[in-house]
């Protein structure tokens, strides 16, 4: 029996995801299914979190009120992002605390993107254009993945996701068609965004660590690559209306392919980056620890107020 | 036996792999794994769901609809959270 059982589970655990069921929180799961989970779906809730950052660093320098209350409202919905995605991966059986000492000890990764800083306003148009737009096409994509809290949780925040994108692409609109400075503030943050946004969607599908399993798995839907293309073929015409010059020389439209060719990414940054040599990882992870840390006095306070709660309720039950 | 020793559950109904659990109603059970066995006699009879949750009505804390204006406030004021309040250009077809 005790060698039958396990297989057996595997087994149905394999057709249920040959038959587009999902995977619930109790059910049987391989242990590496639930391992490579935990990684993906806490990588992408420390990216929700730590994207907050750069952004947040422009509402007090927001050029008018109504800019002011849409970019605080965008990064209010991130924090969102961020609790629907731990709670989803605390399905799996982790804590919160362990999920955010991986963070800040750096054994978890987030998206390399938000460790360059946001110089100018601008970079704050084209993060929710570019960045959000990215986020977009990868997480249309994972309403689909094989874990049923993930794609729930996917399929509530690629709702709310809807506004970033458009808010993003109004700042680049108002910038592209004003002054000259202000447009070459958009021409310079598009440039400086652009190769970043595509590298959020990770390597290559033939160097990808985790990619082939993960497709099996079918916790990804798509490839890298595949969703890199959809990313890029539907941002050009974007630009052109902008009127902005492409970002990339090799920008050019491929008749045969019926897709837009691109330049090759630049693999090294991205590497050093994800490693921790990026402009801001240093200040990323800082600044979350002492965040952190400034918050402890509440969580402690409300840890008392339940243990008071507690033990005036056991004193009036013994009565 | 007198109802009033039985506590209410609430039942919630997952009808399919992937979707939510829904509230389908409540009854009465000595204890949760009884409520369990009830809920599947009498909510699940035509293949209603694939999993049941059962949590006894007392310890769900719950918002008054009467608050809706004060607790949950409708942000009426704040159409910049949809995305229906940005205006792109013609040309843009889908964003
Ligand atoms: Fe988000
Ligand atoms: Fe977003």
């Amino acid at each position: 029996m005790q060698t039958v059982e396990p297989l057996l589970q595997e087994a149905e655990f394999d057709q249920k995801i040959l038959d587009e069921q999902k995977i619930e929180p109790r059910d049987w799961m391989p242990e590496a299914y639930r391992k490579n989970l935990i990684r993906q779906m806490s990588q992408h809730a420390h990216s929700e979190v730590i994207g907050m950052q750069p952004e947040g660093n422009w509402i007090t320098r927001a050029p008018t009120l109504r800019r002011k209350a849409v970019l605080l409202a965008k990064i209010q919905d991130e924090a969102g992002h961020g609790l629907y995605l731990y709670s989803a991966t605390e399905t799996l059986g982790c804590t919160r605390s362990e999920l955010i000492e991986a963070l800040q000890t750096g054994k978890a990764k987030y998206a390399s993107i938000f460790n360059y800083p946001a110089l100018t306003w601008a970079d704050v148009g084209a993060t929710g254009w570019l960045v959000d737009g990215a986020a977009i096409v990868n997480q249309i994509a994972l309403q689909r993945t094989s874990y049923g809290p993930y794609a729930r949780a996917m399929v509530r925040i690629c709702k709310e996701e809807s506004f970033h994108q458009r808010q993003g692409y109004e700042i680049m609109f108002a910038l592209a068609k004003g002054s000259p400075q202000q447009k070459q503030m958009a021409q310079d943050a598009m440039n400086r965004i652009w190769w970043p946004s595509l590298m959020m969607f990770g390597p290559h599908d033939a160097d990808s660590a985790h990619s082939s399993q993960s497709m099996k798995w079918k916790i990804k839907r798509q490839s890298n690559d595949f969703l890199r293309q959809k990313f890029i073929d539907q941002t050009i015409p974007q630009i052109k209306v902008l009127g902005l010059d492409m970002p990339d020389p090799e920008i050019r439209w491929n008749k045969k392919r019926g897709h837009y060719d691109h330049g090759e990414i630049n693999w090294d940054e991205f590497y050093q980056v994800i490693n921790g040599q990026g402009p801001c990882n240093h200040q990323r992870i800082k600044h979350h620890k002492r965040a952190h840390d400034e918050g402890e006095w509440v969580r402690e306070a409300v840890r008392n107020y339940r243990e008071k709660q507690n033990r005036r309720e056991n004193s009036t039950m013994k009565k | 036996m007198n109802q009033e020793y039985l506590s209410t559950y609430e039942v919630f109904v997952r009808s399919a792999r992937g979707l939510d659990h829904k509230h389908v109603g409540s009854l009465h059970a000595e204890n949760s794994q009884q409520a369990l066995m009830y809920a599947r006699d009498v909510y699940t009879r035509r293949s209603e769901g694939v999993s049941i949750w059962v949590v006894e009505a007392i310890n769900i804390t719950a918002s008054q609809e009467e608050d809706v204006e004060s607790f949950i406030e409708p942000m009426d004021e704040k159409k910049y959270r949809h995305a229906s309040h940005y205006q792109l250009p013609d040309k843009i077809d889908n964003m």
